[in-house]
């Protein structure tokens, strides 16, 4: 199903055209009314007429997320303040905010690019979206919210925690979607099973979208098996609006990035380098549809790579796969990078450790994970506890070729989020 | 009815055995017999309580991990060689014997021991065989 079959399944050659003109649009439009680009085009002695072909772009500034707190709150807008009707800050996981506007084109547009993904993955009129992102200066719920109105479905606007409140919103009014945190689902899985309901019997969920944190395939698998659902992964970051940046279609095999309002680039974060298809590196995205803030080359901080080949599907736009880390989530020991969600991969597919875990730094050479064990798999021998350690360190030596000290935990010791899961303590000091 | 231990995990976290314990102390809870296994960074406890059903769902409530088994309480004489016998008939009869502790308090004349074997019901036949005396779970919570 398509919101937009046209422009979903646009060739790739109109396609190319399309974000040509729209990249010169905005080129020209930064440079006229952001003297922050004005500045840095004139650095690099460009100016927005050497814009002719979209390789082009690589001629361009970045724009660093500490652009955007520099000239917080209002000098990367482009529009004047009366043309504005919504603002938004970055989920803030580290330090300063930034400020993201919106004029009353822009919500629209988002809205779209939601209403894309939805119909996408099978929604439909009569669906009921259980919306458990944060509401407020956070995008995550928000958008989707004006996106899920724009298909026409029922949306509940719970936003994240109370938990029972969550479990009877979905009974009662038969809940089919849900637009959650990965942690959060992991959470309301637990609950689940603790008051001993079966999701498949006792509610009419069908589908759920994970976003906002990084997760691995073995999460999905996890909670697609637990509530009889698909999952779908869901990409998104506020300085490009929010949730709708890519998502997956029913292949679930990495998510199509809406490329006729964005241009990504993978790039090597050291170098800056661009990098092609298929390799690991850093997401830079420019916005080609965006009236009150174009932002030019945007470090994401993302690590993805592009898929290479076309998606079943039939959509031209190509996909990037699930975020594998971020460039600052990323841990070093003992020289070796390190990204959480490899560990987390490594847990998922041991049986008898729960969904929480933590990583703990405390010298260079050093790491501990900490997990805990599921309740109903003590049997009360060491030995089997012994050997669940080994097994533990032994499969993430492998994967992350560092041996870290596993720690085995009661469970319900770790903090438990119902947001944004704190995954890595890190008490060095430098 | 078979003799019922308790087993915890715990975790290796200052206070974390005291609290077990107390969760205990105020449920009433009067410990027969106890023993820990511990590794570097966790442990497990085992007790035995004139309770265990009890002592179960007391500790489950307070979050802590536990879990009820069956194991085989023996009266031995209480004089040297008295325990080293019991073994050795189970290792006659190729029996595993996985962990095992003491009783504080005696059943008439003889020591109470504690002891988990690979089969329990192997376990019991072949000391009832032997003329042990093997405690029934009244015996032993009585004590």
């Amino acid at each position: 199903m398509f919101w937009q079959k046209d422009i979903e399944m646009i060739s790739r050659r109109a396609l190319e055209e399309l974000q040509l003109k729209r990249l010169k649009q905005t080129v020209r439009q930064a440079y006229k009314n952001i003297p922050f680009y004005k500045e840095h085009f004139s650095k690099l002695h460009i100016q927005p007429k050497d814009i002719t072909s979209l390789k082009d772009i690589r001629k361009l500034p970045f724009t660093t997320r500490e652009d955007l707190r520099e000239y917080y709150p209002f000098g990367m807008l482009a529009v004047t303040k009366e043309q504005v009707v919504r603002l938004h800050t970055s989920s803030g996981t580290t330090g300063k905010p930034k400020a993201i506007f919106f004029t009353k084109k822009d919500v629209d547009r988002a809205a779209e690019l939601i209403a894309r993904c939805l119909i996408m993955t099978g929604v439909a009129k009569g669906d009921v979206l259980q919306n458990m992102m944060t509401y407020g200066l956070f995008t995550g719920a928000l958008v989707m919210h004006y996106g899920a109105e724009k298909v026409g479905v029922l949306v509940i606007p719970a936003g994240p925690g109370n938990t029972k409140r969550q479990i009877a919103l979905m009974q009662d009014f038969k809940t089919t979607t849900l637009h959650i945190t990965p942690s959060y689902a992991l959470y309301l899985a637990t609950v689940m099973q603790n008051e001993g309901l079966d999701p498949q019997k006792d509610f009419s969920l069908r589908r759920a979208y994970l976003g906002s944190e990084p997760y691995s395939e073995e999460t999905r698998k996890k909670i697609e098996k637990f509530f009889h659902i698909d999952v779908y992964n869901s990409y998104g970051l506020s300085e490009m609006n929010g949730p709708g940046v890519a998502f997956e279609c029913r292949e679930k095999n990495g998510m199509h990035l809406w490329e006729d309002n964005f241009i990504m680039e993978v790039i090597d974060p050291d170098t800056g380098e661009t990098k092609p298809d298929g390799e690991k590196g850093e997401l830079v995205l420019t916005t080609l549809y965006r009236e009150a803030m174009p932002i030019l080359r945007y470090r994401t901080r993302d690590i993805t790579r592009i898929l290479p080949g076309k998606c079943k599907c039939g959509r031209t736009h190509r996909r990037i796969s699930r975020i594998i880390g971020r460039t600052d989530d990323m841990i070093i020991v003992r020289g070796v990078n390190i990204f959480p969600q490899q560990i987390e991969r490594v847990l998922m597919g041991v049986k008898a450790v729960a969904q929480n875990y933590q990583i703990v730094l405390e010298s260079y050479d050093q790491m501990t994970v900490r997990v805990e064990i599921v309740k109903e798999l003590f049997d009360g021998k060491v030995d089997h506890l012994v050997n669940l350690r080994n097994e533990i360190t032994e499969k993430i030596r492998s994967e992350i070729l560092v041996r870290p000290k596993v720690e085995l935990l009661e469970p319900g010791t770790l903090p438990v989020s119902e947001g944004k899961a704190i995954r890595v303590i890190d008490k060095r000091t430098l | 009815m078979e003799v019922k231990q308790i087993s915890l995990f715990l975790e290796n976290k200052k206070g974390r055995l005291s609290e077990a314990l107390d969760v205990l102390a105020k449920a009433d809870i009067n410990i027969r017999a106890l023993s820990i296994a511990d590794t570097s960074d966790f442990g497990i406890l085992r007790l035995i309580v004139p309770d265990p059903d009890k002592a179960k769902k007391v500790l489950t409530k307070s979050s802590f991990t536990v879990r009820e088994s069956d194991v085989i309480a023996v009266g031995v004489s209480d004089k040297p060689g008295g325990l080293a016998s019991v073994l050795k008939l189970l290792t006659d009869a190729d029996i595993n014997v996985e962990y095992m502790y003491a009783f504080v308090e005696k059943s008439g004349e003889k020591a109470v021991v504690v002891l988990r074997t690979d089969s329990i019901s192997n376990g019991k036949k072949a000391l009832k065989k032997a003329g042990v005396t093997v405690l029934s779970s009244r015996d032993v919570y009585g004590l």
